[in-house]
């Protein structure tokens, strides 16, 4: 009964796009859900053709590790012992040219230089620096691309993740999560194209906001769906107590006859859409606690990424949670994990942040590559700006902080067809200033849309008389990083 | 064919452009036969007929020509304008032997030549541009115009509409008002017939809703039915006008165009109390302000002479924009983006154009320059306001400068609409002007510390001179938009009202009447709403009344597979529309049906019924909105539009119906039908707790009956069930009874839902009862207006 009805909705759809050329919204939002090659034939006046990539694609999903806050790049890979040296010198003018900085330390009448308190050594066959802070991140650097000279134009966290997530500071536009799953839709018809996990730890915390995920424009279908590795891993996906399987299937049965006599009273599309949509809801049910459930891992695997990993909500939980949805379709998954805003006390936080993210980082590569995975997976790992190279507030050789710095600061991305063991961009001796290979927030946004067979230029969304970019008007695509 | 055409130029939104592109396809394969066939036939261009410049040619240019060849004077290329008709007749700059346009002779004109080359050396729009080449209907419509004359018309939103004469129709008998002559002459022209009037209990279904947001009850529907007077259909909508529902339900779009919301918008996202701001609608509309007092307070109910509360309150509309808490922001970065929100707000709320293009450049659609943008700036410049003013904080940070305390003296008087139970100090944003206006200037790029030219207050010549008699404050702004001659406010306004009752407007694209929007569907009948609402004092409550009352309105919305076929979108409006409810309604239709709903207008917003952990998980710790504090009792029953509005972390069950995220002025909601909205309506505790109540209240009247089943449905679904619908919902009840007399163990868990306490003591009937409501409020139809 339940496969005859989804049969016989699935050729309502086809019978009605095919013959009338039209349809609901609903009905087109169901099927960039539920049937990407629905819509494979059709495309847009801008020469864009929704499910379907502009290229032969490199990565077909991405997983963005944001580290929420802005990891201090001084601390993380870009070595700097010059300013170790200088410490409690003040940051010559030659150097800051006149950059504006945020009101916390604009009325500081010094700005003492201030280097890592944390020891650098260099890893594997690339003699990439890393800090002490991460020994396992240290360990994969061979396959991985450290970027050092991202750049970006706001200076507070709000503006700047929102311009990292959706291209412009001001919000209200789509995610890049949103734009990947628009551009080429679901691969598991049980599971949204775009998750979201967050965690936090005991740094220093800015927050994280939905409208970092919202569609914008777009449908809300391509809202990033939150997901969580508790008992109730979507919103409203667990049936009520004392309502099991059986007792579902037969109330949806119900449902489903009651909507079927309403759909031949009024020939609307949307119904038959619906019948359709809960029995999409009803398998979401099953499929989704099952691919979350972390039980069924091996040992090996939770010696990975950590005992803490069997923890719901932490950020190893949260890595392998991402394998897993990965692994079974999911085109976009953006995690957070939030408490890296290091104003003050920075080595102290940093050390626990460093610790809550270290290994489940390292091991979710590891994981994917020894999957066979990484190849076809795009990882990304970064914050959404740098942090100054002078201290603010007090300073002791233990005890400082730094500011926000946009000018430059350091992420790094793995695998889809990223070139593994590369350290790209330099930064002056200060570490204030780039002075090799800028990448500028568009261009990374360009980039990661490149991998996925999508040009940026042509990715776009006609909306209120504009054609609309995640990358606005400019973006060019990293090309040296490129395999 | 005609139709087609008109369905190509019709499609905006995305899931359009794919039909548009395979209406596209279709019609190239057409083409390619008849241009064999008969040489020279174009379908949709045959010779007689005239093209239209705004209506054919211009959408095209818009669309495919204007990003090098339009306003943006740093973006044209080879120095040609093809906006402006001087411009377009002139000779070429780099071949001065040639011409764009030669009015007569297409084969002369360089456009025509390049549009419909397929060398793509020659072709125009050339390949990096990213545009997408003249589809044949496209260059065959181009060259019948400029075998025409090339003719240019004004933009026709941009021209003061004139009342048209009302059109003829055969069908005399069907119209009940003037609408729907206009509609009808469209249907006959393009031989669409009307549906039947809807049947009385649906058609009261959809008045209640459009008008009240709320459900008919079985009482009302038994006396509508029982009515068989001549006019017992307006006397139940004037009863509904009446309602102090009604406000609330008028209030709610308005709410996401002034995008109000409870907290500041920014980071931490704190708590602001700009709700009695929110009270003030409502009231405005139950009192039928006029529109021009309406908006006229809002933008400048300070600057009215003698100014009183109620009208200061109204300028919170220019306050309830994100005002960021941020520590560390530079001050006059955000001050800028504040003054920018309002003038984007006006622009796309009142106005309905795309000002905000002009920013950074010159539009380059509209006939907007930069300067015109900060020109429009520079009315909301002069706020007594910072960019920064507070960081986190307690009740002294809930409003931003300027401010008003609402006093209880106000409360007991002039603001007693004022919905306030505390005792506390309360305080909301307004507006409020500096001594002396600060000195606005073109920002270059759109940056708010790269000052360019300074500019005085003005608006567009494109659209109506700003009057030298007028003053250069938000009064003479006021003045200026609901003066005579301005093309867009009236028109603007009825478009929205029009969309609230029929799911798109007569301009689909509600917020963009400029080039790039798409055409009325209507025009004239657009223009005659438009000039008929300002000729009878811009009178809300009888605009819509009108349009209640229409023959159009009252339709079935059942979809004939001839009209699906033929007219997907419904555009010549030959049958009502079936909506889902927006999605502060789909609470309100729980909480009325069970009998839940708590009926309190206005006040501070409620946290009902959430997941846990949203908050927790994504704040920094600091505000008091750092954890989610559910509220209890009554006020976890007030009506959807009262649900706390965090902005950051927007109600989840709201936000999977496509409400609004209230980050910016919106004046059009998606409609989408999604597997998370069946989730929610399956498992959120809102929809299982008002199933149990309403069981419970049900059994608490007697017997457990096939009766109870009948009027759950009633209340629910608003019409009385059919046999079949009794059969298999009393079959279903059947089972459950059965099931739970010996499974007592799941009847308990079942009822063990939110904080109703019921008063039957059969468990076993109360939970079979219950699960029968359940599929109730899961049919389709439930929330859904028919």
């Amino acid at each position: 009964m339940q496969k005859e009805l989804l049969e016989r909705a699935l050729n309502i759809n086809r019978r009605k796009f095919l013959a009338s050329l039209s349809i609901g919204v609903g009905s087109v939002a169901l099927g960039s859900l539920l049937m990407p090659d629905l819509f494979g034939g059709a495309s847009d006046d801008a020469g864009f053709v929704p499910g379907i990539p502009h290229f032969a694609p490199k990565a077909k999903r991405v997983i963005y590790l944001f580290q929420n806050g802005a990891p201090s790049q001084l601390e993380t890979f870009d070595h700097k012992p010059m300013l170790c040296e200088m410490m409690g010198e003040n940051l010559p003018d030659s150097i800051r040219q006149g950059q504006r900085l945020t009101g916390m330390t604009s009325q500081q009448k010094t700005f003492p230089l201030v280097g890592s308190y944390y020891k650098f050594n260099q890893h594997g066959q690339s003699g990439a620096w890393v800090s002490e802070l991460f020994p396992y991140m240290s360990k994969i650097v061979d396959d991985i691309c450290i970027v050092k000279s991202m750049h970006t134009e706001a200076i507070n966290h709000d503006p700047a993740l929102t311009f990292f997530q959706t291209g412009n500071q001001q919000g209200a536009r789509p995610s890049m999560g949103s734009w990947v799953s628009y551009g080429l839709g679901s691969e598991n018809k049980n599971l949204p194209a775009f998750c979201v996990l967050l965690s936090r730890g005991k740094g220093n915390g800015q927050g994280v906001y939905s409208k970092l995920w919202s569609n914008g424009f777009l449908d809300s279908i391509h809202q990033g769906v939150q997901f969580s590795s508790g008992d109730n891993p979507v919103l409203y996906l667990q049936d009520p107590d004392g309502m099991d399987r059986n007792a579902r299937r037969q109330m949806l049965d119900k449902i489903g006859e009651l909507n079927e006599m309403d759909y031949k009273n009024f020939g609307d599309p949307e119904i038959a859409t619906k019948i359709q949509q809960y029995e999409t809801a009803f398998r979401m049910q099953t499929a989704v606690p099952d691919i979350l459930d972390v039980t069924k891992e091996s040992e090996d695997i939770v010696k990975l990424y950590g005992s803490e990993c069997l923890v719901p909500g932490t950020y190893a939980a949260n890595c392998l949670l991402a394998r897993k949805l990965s692994e079974n379709g999911v085109r976009f998954i953006q995690l957070y994990h939030q408490g890296w805003d290091q104003h003050g006390n920075l080595p102290i936080e940093m050390k626990g942040q460093a610790k809550d993210v270290d290994q489940a980082s390292a091991a979710l590569i590891t994981d994917l590559k020894q999957r066979g995975l990484l190849d076809e997976t795009l990882v990304i790992w970064g914050g959404e700006f740098g942090r100054t190279n002078y201290c603010q507030g007090k300073m002791t050789e233990d005890k400082y902080g730094r500011d926000h710095h946009p000018r430059c600061f350091s992420i790094w991305m793995a695998g889809g067809g990223i070139k593994p063991g590369m350290v790209y961009g330099e930064t002056d001796e200060f570490g204030y200033n780039i002075v090799q290979n800028p990448v500028h927030v568009h261009d990374f946004q360009a980039t990661v849309l490149n991998q996925l067979g999508l040009d940026h230029e042509k990715l776009v969304y006609l909306y209120q008389g504009r054609r609309f970019r995640l990358t606005d008007v400019e973006g060019k695509v990293v090309r040296d990083i490129l395999s | 064919m005609c139709f087609l055409d008109d369905l190509i130029v019709n499609c905006s939104s995305p899931n359009d452009a794919q039909m548009r592109k395979l209406i596209v396809v279709s019609l190239l394969v057409v083409l390619v036969y008849l241009y064999s066939c008969t040489g020279n036939t174009v379908p949709g261009t045959d010779d007689t007929e005239r093209i239209s410049y705004n209506f054919q040619v211009r959408p095209i240019f818009s669309d495919k020509c204007f990003k090098c060849h339009g306003p943006d004077a740093n973006k044209r290329q080879a120095g040609l304008r093809l906006d402006i008709e001087s411009e377009a007749y002139k000779a070429l700059k780099e071949h001065p032997r040639s011409h764009a346009l030669v009015p007569g002779d297409p084969d002369q004109s360089e456009l025509f030549i390049r549009v419909s080359s397929k060398d793509t050396g020659l072709q125009m729009p050339p390949l990096n541009s990213h545009l997408p080449s003249l589809t044949a209907t496209e260059v065959a419509i181009i060259k019948k115009w400029i075998r025409q004359g090339a003719k240019y018309e004004k933009h026709w939103a941009f021209v003061a509409p004139v009342k048209p004469a009302i059109p003829k129709v055969s069908n005399t008998s069907w119209p009940k008002n003037q609408i729907d002559y206009f509609v009808l002459n469209e249907m006959e022209k393009h031989s669409f017939s009307p549906n039947e009037e809807a049947d009385r209990e649906r058609l009261l279904k959809r008045i209640c809703f459009d008008l009240n947001g709320l459900p008919s009850t079985p009482e009302q529907a038994q006396k509508f039915l029982e009515d068989k007077s001549d006019n017992a259909y307006e006397k139940m909508v004037d009863a509904l006008l009446q309602q102090p529902s009604y406000g609330e339900r008028m209030a709610l779009p308005w709410l996401d165009i002034a995008r109000y919301a409870d907290s500041h918008g920014y980071q931490d996202d704190n708590y602001r109390s700009q709700w009695p701001w929110r009270d003030w609608v409502i009231h405005a509309f139950n009192n039928n302000l006029s529109y021009d007092k309406f908006i006229t307070w809002q933008m400048a109910g300070d600057l009215i002479p003698n100014a009183t509360k109620e009208q200061i309150l109204a300028t919170g509309f220019n306050r309830n924009h994100k005002i960021t808490e941020e520590g560390g922001v530079v001050d006059e970065e955000y001050r800028v983006e504040y003054v920018v929100d309002r003038t984007n707000t006006m622009s796309r709320g009142i106005l309905g154009i795309t000002m905000e293009c002009a920013k950074c450049h010159d539009h380059k659609y509209d006939p907007f320059s930069q300067k015109d943008y900060y020109k429009m700036t520079a009315f909301f410049n002069s706020i007594k306001e910072v960019g920064l003013e507070s960081s986190v904080g307690g009740p002294e940070t809930y409003a931003k400068n300027p401010r008003m305390e609402i006093t209880k003296e106000d409360l007991q008087g002039i603001l007693k609409f004022v919905n306030k139970t505390d005792t506390n100090k309360l305080e909301v944003s307004v507006m409020k002007d500096r001594d002396t206006a600060r000195t606005t200037y073109v920002l270059t790029r759109g940056n708010y510390d790269q000052h360019g030219d300074s500019v005085e207050p003005g608006t567009p010549a494109s659209i109506l001179s700003f009057p030298a008699n007028y003053p250069g404050n938000r009064l003479g702004l006021a003045q200026w938009l609901f003066n005579e001659k301005n093309p867009l406010t009236a028109r603007v306004f009825v478009n929205r009202i029009w969309q609230e009752f029929f799911g798109r407007g007569i301009v689909k694209s509600a917020a963009d009447f400029g080039m790039q929007g798409d055409l009325p569907t209507h025009p004239a009948l657009l223009d005659w709403l438009a000039v008929d609402f300002r000729e009878n004092g811009w009178n809300i409550k009888r605009l819509v009344k009108q349009i209640v009352m229409s023959a159009t309105y009252r339709q079935s919305a059942v979809i004939s597979k001839d009209k699906l076929k033929n007219d997907p979108e419904n555009i010549y409006l030959s049958r009502a529309p079936r909506m889902r409810l927006p999605a502060e309604l789909v609470k309100d239709l729980v909480l009325a049906s069970s009998g839940l709903l708590n009926r309190t207008i206005g006040g501070t917003s409620v946290k009902a019924y959430q997941p846990k952990g949203l908050w927790e998980l994504a704040t920094s710790g600091r505000g008091i909105l750092a954890s989610y504090k559910q509220d209890t009792g009554q006020a976890v029953y007030r009506r959807g539009m009262y649900t706390f509005i965090k902005r950051t972390v927007p109600p989840p069950n709201m936000m999977i119906f496509d409400a609004g995220s209230r980050d910016q002025c919106e004046v059009k909601r998606s409609r989408t039908n999604t597997p998370l909205q069946a989730l929610i309506m399956m498992n959120d505790p809102a929809v299982l707790e008002a199933s149990l109540a309403l069981s419970d209240q049900l059994l608490k009247k007697g017997n457990a009956s096939a009766a109870n089943v009948e009027e759950a449905f009633r209340k629910i679904i608003c019409r009385i069930p059919d046999r079949k619908e009794m059969g298999i919902l009393t079959e279903y009840w059947n089972e459950k009874q059965t099931l739970f007399k010996t499974d007592k163990k799941s009847a308990e868990k079942i009822i063990a839902v939110g904080q109703y306490k019921p008063v039957t003591k059969n468990t076993a009937e109360l939970a079979a009862l219950m699960q029968v409501i359940q599929v109730i409020y899961n049919m389709e139809e439930a929330i859904t207006k028919t």
